[in-house]
């Protein structure tokens, strides 16, 4: 592991519902670069999957800035297949309960992952 | 061959080579173990954190990430109570981003595991959000969320840890394993053909020598034979020649050396 692959990762994305959205960018967190890309997603009812999914791409991959990218579990629940297919260490995805939707922690890939490592 | 070998020819040298690596490769499979049981420990202590913090339990004084979450929305909640809806207000005015994070690193037996560390830095975001209406509620909200997000700061360190060790421990432990099973007996087995094969060479050597002083020994009586063969057939000669010298004439000039004549 290089420094020089989480050095530069100084934003967290953000992938969530309305108020979750609202709540975390309160803190600063939200960002927009030069190029106008927002690191943040909200997603409603109307939102298209695919959206998400090329946002979470971007955070995810095409963008170097990022070091964790938290996202409503109920959002990941959408793109699970991306979620759970998701392996590199970079930027870390952290899904986050909403208010709406209660936590599920046997849904988190990274919780589902450490079931399946100690049940065997 | 039962077991793969390494090719080598079965010298000394080699030998003295193959055995050495056998050591080198107990000495690396002894360190490769122990680093993997640190990790291991390592590894263990973080899922038990990540468990603790995603599940929604109250455990201890830490608060856990469900906890700290509803708390959050909660205040958000009030928020729109008393301000009305602030989202749009909010997502329009990001520009950059104030709460960064910073990665720092740990060391853990010779893996780097960064430990993400949040960093406020520039003005405080949405200082003047809310004048109007609700500003000292919108303040706190704000503290409120920043406390929720160092938390799932904290916890996405975890996880980062936990898929860095995760990847390491499994690359280590295959290491191990590699060395355990196939380097090890590999390299036994070198050694063992080597010496099976000096051996015989030594047994090879012997014989070969054996078989060289027989066939001195038989030379050398054959050689001993042949001149007292030659010396009888001379005895012979001279007898013949002293016994009948009527045949043929001895050649008395040849065969007599006369002592020199010394006045």
């Amino acid at each position: 592991m290089s420094k020089t692959l989480f050095k530069d990762r100084n934003l967290m994305g953000l992938i969530g519902d309305e108020d979750t959205v609202t709540g975390l960018l309160l803190t600063g967190m939200g960002d927009i670069d030069a190029k106008q890309r927002a690191n943040f997603l909200v997603v409603d009812k109307k939102t298209e999957v695919d959206d998400i999914k090329a946002k979470f791409t971007e955070l995810t991959k095409s963008r170097n800035d990022i070091g964790i990218v938290l996202i409503n579990q109920w959002v990941a629940d959408l793109i699970r297949s991306e979620v759970d297919a998701y392996k590199a260490i970079f930027p870390t995805i952290l899904e986050i309960p909403s208010k709406d939707h209660p936590y599920d922690p046997s849904k988190d890939s990274v919780i589902k992952t450490i079931q399946k490592m100690f049940d065997d | 061959m039962s077991a793969p070998r390494e090719n080598v020819f079965p010298t000394r040298m080699n030998l003295t080579v193959t055995k050495q690596r056998l050591k080198g490769a107990k000495t690396g499979h002894s360190l490769l173990k122990r680093k993997s049981e640190a990790l291991s420990a390592r590894f263990r202590e973080i899922v038990t954190k990540i468990k603790e913090a995603s599940s929604f339990q109250q455990s201890q004084a830490k608060l856990l990430m469900g906890k700290v979450m509803q708390n959050a929305s909660f205040s958000l909640a009030q928020v729109s109570y008393v301000t009305g809806d602030i989202g749009y207000q909010v997502r329009e005015s990001v520009k950059t981003a104030s709460f960064k994070i910073e990665a720092r690193q740990e060391n853990v037996s010779g893996v780097l595991l960064p430990i993400f560390e949040k960093k406020l830095d520039g003005s405080d975001a949405f200082e003047l959000t809310g004048l109007g209406r609700g500003g000292q509620q919108i303040q706190e909200t704000k503290e409120v969320y920043i406390k929720a997000a160092e938390t799932l700061v904290d916890l996405a360190s975890l996880q980062t840890a936990f898929s860095i060790l995760d990847e390491v421990i499994k690359l280590t432990n295959r290491r191990v394993n590699a060395i355990e099973h196939v380097i090890i007996p590999r390299v036994e087995n070198t050694i063992k053909y080597i010496n099976s094969e000096l051996d015989e060479m030594d047994r090879e050597e012997f014989y070969r020598l054996k078989k060289v002083q027989a066939k001195k020994k038989e030379r050398a009586s054959k050689a001993d034979k042949e001149a007292e063969l030659l010396e009888e057939s001379k005895n012979k000669e001279d007898k013949e020649a002293q016994t009948s010298p009527s045949g043929e004439f001895a050649n008395i000039l040849s065969n007599h050396t006369d002592s020199d004549i010394i006045f």
